[in-house]
């Protein structure tokens, strides 16, 4: 069956059975290795893309069942320039073996997006179901406050640009 | 002895085969990765080797490690790519790397790229385990580094007709000292073009050219706080995985195991899964099976769908977790060590004024990395390449060989990084099975394990019952100390061994006995002038084709030893009414008559260090005990691992009304010698405690009689983003006695840190509530019914 998704602002065609998890696409057919096998279950988010603005588990999303735009961890980048998240993992040195990492950025962004200001609460429950097995949490965390104080200079400064 | 070939060969080959276009234009767009990762212009004689054969036609022979060319290759532009046989879990080893050798070489670091652990192309330095990157392997890197910089300057001196020694170098230009405007690059003498000097040594461990290595004091790029040259590739998404590799024609496999632990397979009704979509064909030898097909979801369905009979075992393989402990008291051991004796404790004991006893608990505990095991294997041209994240990709190699009967020089191995290895690819079960299927197929076959399959059937660490029995005298002196170990670790998991991997064991291959396995006595530098230490192994029912099959799982046996050994020090010093610290600081300085003092001097100073960060006041365990709903207390707990000292404070809230147990506060002293990379050494401690933080707090693998029960995320807890401590303090050490030493070796850093977590949060859920636990883990529900017991 021939399904289109619409992948980082492309518009890709697949021609593969409609019960196909969003994963295997991304990766095999696609060449967006972003997302990553963890589980297949759900349960621990390596596989973490945004749909709608909502952090959404590839592995047990049916490729039919995806109707909106799709961001991978390779869409977050926008013209070449990454995303404060990114930028924050590099400052704050996040990745211990970089699996999960996929998962946790996607998922902060959707965090970020909703509660630009959040507490040291708001971000462990809303990241708690994402899993790092080199428990890199404390410093996930850091990167995410680091990154929010980013993102809030960044929207004074564009409302300046307006202004001026 | 190796034969010298053609090296370093097959870069570029490499890099496009195994990056593809995306690699392509990522280096286009990626400034620092460029640097990082492109094996810039290629020396000719590169080209030369590539254009030998078709690419990756093989033969792969090893590298030869006595060239100084299979170590370095200096570009026309000044660059330059080192070749190392480690690889990298994502511990910074590569960065370290890199910051030794261009130190040595008195090159700019961004000037460099490094090459880690492909079995063509690099040098056997056997991968990565133990912690030794920098304790063993940084050592030869740097002796070649500071070769090439020796020849270089002879180089240059021919080139200017002076003598090496009026020259002076600086990144990668060397000038004439008494004559600046004289000046030549690394790049122009000898850029794309080989050495051509041999090394000696006996060993890989012991090459070396002539040169001397620099004092520590000219170490400029050591010891600087650089960012790991991996990350940006790891969070942009452009990183290739081992996960992602693929070549044209590939296909999926998945494994399906027995349901039940030792069972024995019937048969297999091919007619349920033949007419699934890209179905290719059920391979099964023994009691292996797996399904292959055209695409990855196609053959998850069809592992599923396969109806196999199974013959369950005639006698139960296991005991039951519940029964655990009570089996490991009772077994037969199938060894024991010899008692390491101090003294007389059996008059020690007797004469004290008070004695002691306790037992402690530790559990099985899987790896359950995030990604479960995985790698492809390609057995195109009579070879087999294969890309995985094997942490000891030479070993591989060689049991590859070994298990298919190839010549080991038609095998190579392509690591690529890999979801967390911490020992779980020591033994490579995925890389075997890849490369077991692509013979039988005929095609490059990728293979993942699927989430319950790597819960249970991954290695996992042994679990441990301990009996500790401690004497004070009548000054709360420790005058005997006595510690009986007995670990689950009969038949431990070798290196990538042809006849005990996995799937060789399914398959009925067997080496002529099972491995002894090992139990360990604690690792501290305590002064106790009477101590007897005894570990036995013992086994569990089920030897073979077991899903409790032991394997190391980072710092193998430290977590679980030093739990029991540094809670009881801690029970000890509550029995004399001293202060937890006070009472280590007086093991460590009491009279002693052994050699250890550079050991203990190094330990004193890392538990003041500790004490320091912390805000440490003085006084006995427990403190009293409040009256709210949230319980809080502080914990010590020191160890020694070969050469490396950690001390760690956990400051610890109990709700007395759930028996949940949050961390708040982490502090680490440690001490690992030469700083390389202060940046990269405290992100490995700070996930290497809450890893330890995680097993105790967590972790248990569950089991019945007859299979392992915990299988998932739910089933088998993790750490989780909820427990992250709210602050994390690490103080870098060097505790050296010897004020006029410059500073010590680089020792290993990354297991090391896992070790006294438990045992200090132990500590301090005691002293906070009065509670001692002896079981790992501190789950709520245990917790709550030791404080219910205690009436807390």
């Amino acid at each position: 069956m021939s399904i289109t998704l619409r992948v980082n602002g492309n518009t890709r065609t697949v021609d593969v059975d409609p019960s196909t998890p969003l994963l295997y696409i991304l990766r095999n057919d696609l060449g967006l290795e972003g997302p990553r096998f963890g589980c297949g279950l759900g349960q621990c988010g390596a596989c973490t893309v945004i749909i709608n603005g909502a952090a959404v588990r590839s592995c047990v999303t049916p490729c039919s069942a995806v109707k909106g735009e799709i961001t991978t961890l390779e869409g977050l980048s926008k013209d070449g320039a990454l995303h404060p998240i990114q930028q924050a993992w590099i400052d704050e040195q996040v990745p211990q073996c970089g699996y999960c990492q996929n998962g946790q950025m996607l998922t902060a962004k959707v965090l970020l997006d909703r509660n630009p200001n959040p507490s040291d609460a708001d971000i462990r429950k809303f990241m708690a179901g994402t899993l790092c097995r080199c428990m890199t949490y404390y410093r996930i965390q850091a990167a995410i406050r680091r990154a929010a104080t980013a993102m809030k200079t960044a929207d004074t400064a564009s409302n300046e640009g307006v202004v001026a | 002895m190796t034969t010298f070939t053609t090296v370093p060969r097959q870069i570029e080959d490499a890099l496009e085969r195994c990056h593809g276009a995306s690699r392509r234009d990522f280096l286009r767009t990626s400034g620092l990765l460029v640097v990082s990762f492109t094996a810039a212009a290629l020396a000719p004689f590169e080209v030369e080797a590539a254009a030998q054969g078709a690419p990756g036609a093989g033969p792969y022979p090893l590298v030869d490690f006595r060239q100084l060319d299979s170590w370095i290759v200096i570009h026309e532009d000044s660059t330059a790519t080192f070749y190392v046989g480690k690889t990298d879990g994502g511990q910074g080893t590569g960065t370290a790397f890199r910051q030794l050798m261009c130190d040595e070489l008195d090159l700019a670091y961004d000037k460099s790229t490094l090459i880690m652990g492909r079995t063509d192309i690099t040098v056997d330095q056997g991968g990565s385990g133990g912690s030794d990157a920098l304790q063993v392997d940084a050592w030869p890197a740097r002796r070649v580094a500071a070769e090439a910089r020796r020849v270089l300057l002879e180089l240059a001196a021919a080139r200017f007709g002076v003598p090496a020694g009026e020259l002076s170098v600086r990144e990668g230009v060397i000038t004439v000292s008494a004559d600046p405007s004289k000046r030549v690059t690394y790049g122009e003498l000898i850029g794309g073009r080989r050495f051509n000097v041999a090394l000696t040594g006996q060993n890989i461990d012991a090459t070396t050219g002539v040169a001397k290595l620099k004092p520590v004091q000219e170490l400029k790029i050591t010891g600087q706080r650089l960012h790991r040259y991996d990350i940006p590739a790891k969070v942009d998404g452009s990183l290739k995985w081992a996960s992602g590799a693929k070549v044209p024609g590939m296909v999926h496999a998945r494994n399906v195991r027995p349901p039940v632990a030792g069972a024995t397979l019937v048969s297999i009704d091919e007619s349920s899964v033949k007419g699934l979509p890209g179905f290719i064909r059920v391979v099964s030898r023994g009691n292996y099976v797996a399904v292959v097909c055209e695409r990855e979801e196609q053959a998850i369905r069809a592992a599923q769908q396969l109806k196999v009979q199974w013959q369950k075992p005639a006698t139960p393989p296991f005991p039951g977790s519940d029964n655990l402990y009570s089996y490991i008291r009772n077994a037969t051991p199938t060894s024991s060590s010899k008692p390491d004796i101090v003294g007389n404790p059996d008059a020690a004991f007797a004469g004290a004024a008070t004695v002691i006893e306790s037992e402690y608990e530790h559990p099985f505990q899987g790896h359950t990395a995030i990604g479960p095991a995985h790698a492809m294997a390609d057995p195109s041209n009579g070879q087999m390449t294969i890309w995985s994240n094997d942490m000891k990709s030479y070993g591989l190699r060689l049991g590859v060989a070994k298990f298919l009967d190839m010549p080991v020089d038609r095998v190579r191995v392509i690591w690529m990084e890999g979801p967390q290895l911490y020992g779980r690819t020591a033994a490579d079960d995925a890389g075997f099975e890849a490369a077991f299927l692509a013979r039988e197929i005929g095609r490059p076959v990728r293979v993942q394990w699927m989430r319950l399959e790597e819960t249970a059937w991954d290695t996992k660490g042994p679990a441990y019952a301990f009996k500790l029995r401690g004497g004070l005298d009548a000054q709360g002196n420790v005058v005997a100390l006595e510690y009986h170990g007995r670990a689950v670790d009969h038949n431990h998991l070798g290196y990538n061994e042809p006849d005990t991997v996995l799937i060789a064991q399914l398959m009925g291959i067997r080496p002529a006995a099972p491995a002894t396995g090992g139990a360990v006595a604690p690792s501290e530098m305590y002064a106790v002038p009477n101590r007897r230490r005894v570990a036995d192994v013992v086994s569990l029912p089920l030897v073979w084709e077991s899903p409790l099959r032991t394997g190391n799982l980072r710092d193998p046996n430290g977590p679980q030893v030093h739990f029991a050994s540094e809670s009881f020090i801690d029970e000890l010093a509550a029995a004399a009414k001293a202060d937890p610290v006070a009472f280590r600081l007086k093991l460590l300085t009491a009279e002693t008559r052994d050699d250890s003092a550079f050991r203990r001097a190094r330990s004193i100073a890392a538990l003041k260090a500790a004490a320091e960060l912390y805000g440490w006041d003085p006084r006995p365990s427990p403190k009293p005990i409040g009256t709210g709903a949230l319980l809080t207390g502080r914990g010590v707990a020191y160890c020694y691992r070969n050469q490396t000292i950690v001390v760690e404070i956990a400051e610890v809230e109990v709700n007395r009304e759930t028996g949940h147990v949050w961390v708040k506060r982490l502090v680490c002293a440690h001490d690992c010698g030469l700083v390389v990379n202060p940046e990269g050494l405290e992100r490995v401690l700070e996930g290497n405690m809450l890893y330890g933080l995680s097993r105790a707090l967590h972790e248990e693998v569950r089991f019945d009689t007859e299979k392992v029960t915990s299988v998932d995320w739910t089933t088998h807890p993790t750490l989780t983003h909820l427990d992250a401590p709210a602050k994390i303090d690490i103080v870098l050490v060097n505790g050296d006695p010897d004020a006029k030493r410059p500073d010590l070796p680089h020792y290993g850093a990354g297991e090391a840190a896992c070790r006294p977590t438990a045992a200090a949060v132990a500590n301090a859920i005691f002293d906070a509530t009065g509670v001692r636990l002896r079981r790992v883990p501190f789950r709520d529900a245990r917790v709550l019914a030791a404080l219910k017991a205690a009436r807390v």
